[in-house]
C-alpha cells in the first residue's frame, strides 16, 4: 500500500497562492446581497451566479496548476493567518482530494445557480435565495479546503446554517419551518460527535492540522484512535444522513428544488464521506473496527434508503431516499480503506452529476405541473417535456448502473471492492443495486409513461432554456464522467498523493460475478417496476399496501423510533424538571417566605400600644433576670 | 441595722411598680415612677452606708439629676397629650402599635 505524500508549504504565487479567493468570492456575494437587501433585488441573482462562476474559474486554474506539479508536490498548504494563537492556524490545503471537491462544488453549484434564475423567477425573495446559495458554496468550500479540523468545523457549521436557511426558505409553510428545525437539531447530534472527536484529538496529539496529524496519529494507542474514529463517524452520519441520523434528509425536501439538488444530493450530504476519506490516513486505518463500522453504516443505509425510495409517491422524497442510498454506497467504499477511496470519491462525483440532473429534472417537471409533487398525478409527460425527459432518463440510467454510463463504473467499483473485502457487505450492496433498479424505474414509469393522471388545471410545458441548459450539461457528465475517471484508474492515481492507494492497481472487469449479478438484479427490478407501474394502470389514490409498504412509507419508522426513544423521554425529563422546580425549589423559597411572614404577623400582635403592658413586660423581664442572677449566685 | 431601710426601699419600689401597672392617669403613673426612683435612691444610700464608702451616694445624686430632667420632658409630653386629646389616660394613647 502506498501512503499519502508529505504536505509541502506553498511558496510560489499563482492560482494556488490565491486559492482563498474561491471562498472569498461567494462569501462576498452573500454579504453584499444580505447587507444591501432589497436594493439588490433586480440584479442580485446575476451577482450570485457571477460569484459562483468566479469561484469555479479559480478552482479550475488551481486544478491545472496542481496538474502541472509532480505527484510528490501535489499537496500544497497555503498559510493564511494565525487563527487561534498556539492552537490553530487558518490555512488551505490544495491537494487532489480537496480540489476535486472544489471543482464539483463550484461546477455543479454554478449550474444550479443558473438553473435557479429560471426556477425562482416568480419568487419575490429570489435575491435572498441567491445570497443563501452563495453562503452555502463559501462554507462548503471552506469545509473541503481547510488544512485543519478547526477550519473544517467552521465550514461544517456554515453548511449546516445554510442548509437550515434554505430548507426553511419558504418559512411561511409550517412544514418547511419544522423540517428546517429538524435538520438543524439532528445535525447538532452529529456535530456533537465531531466536536468531541476533535477534543480528544487535541488532548492526545495537541494539533488539529492535517500535516502534523499524519506524523503524530501513528503514535496514538489503538483504543484512542478507535474512539476518535467512531466520534468522527457520528459527525459524518449526521451530515450525510446515514443511519441512525438519517431522519432529517427526507423532510429537507421542503426546501426549493434547486436546494435539494445542490445541498441534499450533490454536495453538502457528501461532507461526511469527505470527512471519513480525509481522516482516513489518521483515524480509519484499513481493517480497523472503526473502518468496519463505517462500511456497516454505509451498507445498512444503502438498503434503508433504497427501501424507503420504493414506497414514496412524492418525486422529491423518492429521490431523497435514493440519495441516502447512494451516499450509503460511498460510505461503504470509504470504509474499505485506500482501495475503496477512489471509488467512493468517484461515485460521489458522478452522483453529484446524475443526482443533480434528476433533482433539477424533477424541479423542471414540478415547474410545468404547478408545483405538483405527487407522481400519481403525473404520467405520459415524455411528449410534453422532451428535454427534461431525455436528461432525466440519462440520469436514471446512470444511477441504476446501466453499462457504460457513469454510475455503472463507480458503483460497480464499490461493489467489487466490497465483495473482495467483506462478502456480506458486498452482496448486500448488490441487493441494494437491484432495489435501486426497481424504485428508479417506478419513478420513471409513473412520471413519464402510462396514462395522463394530471390535475384538471395542469398544462405541462417544457421549462425555459436557462433551466434546460444545466440539465443538458449535467446529463453529459452523467454519461461520460464515470468511465473517464475509473477506466485505467485515472481517479485513483490522481487521488493517490492525498489519500494513498493499494500497491496493486485494480483492473476493471466488465464480466465479474458481482457485476453480472448486479446487472441481473437491476434488470429484474426494472422489469418488476414495468409490470406494476408501466403496463398496469397506476391508481390515482395511494393503495393501502402491505405491511412492508407501510413500513417503507413511514421511513422505516425512523421518526417513530426517535420520538419514542428520545423525544418522549426528553419531554418526561423536562416535565419532571418543571415539577421539581415548581414544587421543590420554588416550594422551599416560597414556603420559607410564607413561614417568616406568618410568624412575624403573629409576633407583631405583642405590640399592643398600651404603655402599661410594656411596663409589665419590663418588670417581668427584670424580675426574671434578677431571679436568674440569684440562682447563679455569687453576685 | 440597715435592713429596715432596705425593706422600706423594697416596699416603696413595689408600691411604685404596682402604681405604674394599674393606674391609668398619666400624672399618677408618672408619680409612681418617681416613687420607684426614690426607692432606688434609698437603697443606694443604704448600701453606701453599709459599705462605708461614698459611691452609692454619688449614684443617688446622679439619679436625682436624671429624674429632674425626666420630669421636665415627661410633664411636657403629658401636658401636650392632654391638650390635644382632652385626656391624660395612658390607655387612650395607644396608636403606636402594629
Amino acid at each position: 500500500m502506498e501512503s499519502p505524500v508529505e504536505i509541502v508549504q506553498h511558496t510560489a504565487g499563482g492560482a494556488i497562492g490565491v486559492s482563498w479567493l474561491m471562498i472569498a468570492f461567494p462569501l462576498l456575494g452573500a454579504a453584499i446581497l444580505l447587507v444591501l437587501g432589497r436594493k439588490t433585488d433586480r440584479w442580485g441573482h446575476l451577482l450570485g451566479v457571477a460569484m459562483s462562476l468566479a469561484s469555479f474559474v479559480v478552482a479550475v486554474l488551481a486544478f491545472f496548476e496542481l496538474l502541472g506539479l509532480s505527484a510528490e508536490q501535489r499537496r500544497q498548504a497555503v498559510h493564511l493567518y494565525e487563527f487561534i494563537p498556539g492552537m490553530a492556524d487558518m490555512g488551505l490545503l490544495i491537494d487532489p482530494l480537496s480540489i476535486s471537491f472544489a471543482l464539483l462544488i463550484t461546477g455543479v453549484g454554478s449550474l444550479i445557480h443558473i438553473y435557479s434564475i429560471g426556477y425562482m423567477s416568480h419568487d419575490p425573495d429570489r435575491r435572498r435565495f441567491f445570497s443563501y446559495l452563495n453562503l452555502f458554496v463559501a462554507a462548503m468550500l471552506l469545509l473541503v479546503l481547510a488544512d485543519n479540523y478547526v477550519g473544517l468545523f467552521i465550514g461544517w457549521e456554515g453548511v449546516g446554517l445554510a442548509s437550515y436557511l434554505l430548507i426553511g426558505f419558504w418559512q411561511f409553510k409550517p412544514s418547511a419551518a419544522v423540517a428546517a428545525k429538524k435538520a438543524f437539531v439532528v445535525n447538532r447530534v452529529g456535530d456533537f460527535g465531531l466536536l468531541v472527536g476533535m477534543f480528544i484529538m487535541w488532548s492526545a496529539t495537541g494539533t488539529f492540522a492535517f500535516a502534523e496529524l499524519s506524523e503524530k496519529a501513528g503514535g496514538l494507542s489503538q483504543p484512542m484512535v478507535t474512539a476518535i474514529g467512531l466520534l468522527l463517524l457520528l459527525g459524518a452520519c449526521g451530515k450525510s444522513a446515514q443511519l441512525p441520523l438519517q431522519s432529517w434528509l427526507l423532510d429537507a425536501m421542503e426546501g426549493p428544488t434547486p436546494v435539494s439538488a445542490l445541498i441534499h444530493a450533490a454536495t453538502m450530504v457528501t461532507a461526511g464521506v469527505y470527512l471519513v476519506v480525509r481522516s482516513g490516513a489518521f483515524f480509519f486505518p484499513e481493517g480497523s473496527p472503526q473502518a468496519l463500522a463505517v462500511a456497516i453504516v454505509g451498507a445498512a443505509t444503502l438498503l434503508a434508503g433504497a427501501i424507503i425510495g420504493c414506497a414514496k409517491d412524492d418525486i422529491k422524497k423518492g429521490l431523497a431516499g435514493s440519495t441516502m442510498s447512494q451516499i450509503g454506497y460511498m460510505m461503504l467504499g470509504a470504509g474499505l480503506g485506500p482501495a475503496g477511496y477512489a471509488f467512493a470519491i468517484g461515485h460521489l462525483i458522478t452522483h453529484g452529476f446524475f443526482k443533480a440532473d434528476m433533482f433539477l429534472g424533477a424541479g423542471s417537471v414540478m415547474h410545468g405541473m404547478n408545483d405538483e409533487v405527487d407522481m400519481r398525478k403525473y404520467g405520459a409527460l415524455r411528449k410534453y417535456m422532451p428535454i427534461t425527459f431525455v436528461t432525466f432518463i440519462i440520469g436514471y440510467l446512470a444511477i441504476i448502473g446501466f453499462p457504460l454510463l457513469s454510475g455503472y463504473f463507480t458503483k460497480d467499483g464499490i461493489i467489487e471492492t466490497a465483495v473482495e473485502h467483506n462478502q456480506v457487505l458486498g452482496w448486500l450492496a448488490v441487493v441494494g443495486a437491484g432495489i435501486t433498479g426497481f424504485y428508479m424505474s417506478r419513478m420513471i414509469f409513473m412520471t413519464f409513461f402510462g396514462e395522463k393522471r394530471w390535475a384538471e388545471d395542469a398544462h405541462p410545458h417544457e421549462s425555459p432554456t436557462v433551466m434546460t441548459v444545466p440539465l443538458i450539461v449535467l446529463s453529459i457528465g452523467s454519461i461520460f464522467l464515470g468511465g473517464y475517471l475509473i477506466l485505467s484508474n485515472r481517479l485513483m492515481l490522481w487521488l493517490a498523493p492525498a489519500v494513498g492507494r493499494p500497491e496493486e492497481l485494480p483492473t476493471f472487469h466488465f464480466a465479474s460475478t458481482p457485476g453480472l449479478a448486479t446487472l441481473a438484479l437491476v434488470a429484474v427490478g426494472a422489469a418488476y417496476a414495468w409490470m406494476k407501474y408501466g403496463r398496469a394502470e397506476v391508481p390515482a389514490v395511494q393503495p393501502r399496501g402491505s405491511f412492508l409498504t407501510t413500513f417503507a412509507r413511514r421511513d422505516l419508522y425512523g421518526d417513530a423510533l426517535n420520538e419514542s426513544l428520545f423525544m418522549r423521554p426528553g419531554q418526561w425529563l423536562t416535565r419532571i424538571a418543571v415539577f421539581f422546580d415548581n414544587r421543590g425549589i420554588d416550594g422551599v423559597v416560597n414556603g420559607l417566605a410564607a413561614g417568616i411572614g406568618g410568624t412575624s404577623g403573629r409576633l407583631r400582635r405583642i405590640q399592643t400600644g398600651f404603655a402599661r403592658t410594656y411596663a409589665l413586660s419590663i418588670l417581668i423581664g427584670a424580675a426574671l433576670l434578677t431571679g436568674a442572677l440569684l440562682l447563679v449566685g455569687n453576685i | 441595722m440597715t435592713a429596715h431601710y432596705l425593706v422600706l426601699s423594697g416596699l416603696l419600689f413595689a408600691i411604685g411598680a404596682m402604681g405604674v401597672l394599674i393606674r391609668r392617669n398619666a400624672i399618677v403613673v408618672f408619680m409612681c415612677v418617681e416613687l420607684m426612683l426614690n426607692a432606688c435612691n434609698l437603697a443606694f444610700v443604704t448600701f453606701a452606708r453599709q459599705n462605708g464608702n461614698l459611691e452609692g451616694q454619688i449614684i443617688a445624686f446622679f439619679v436625682m439629676v436624671v429624674a429632674a430632667a425626666e420630669v421636665v420632658v415627661g410633664l411636657a409630653i403629658i401636658v401636650t397629650i392632654f391638650r390635644t386629646r382632652r385626656s391624660a389616660s395612658v390607655d387612650d394613647a395607644n396608636l403606636l402599635k402594629y
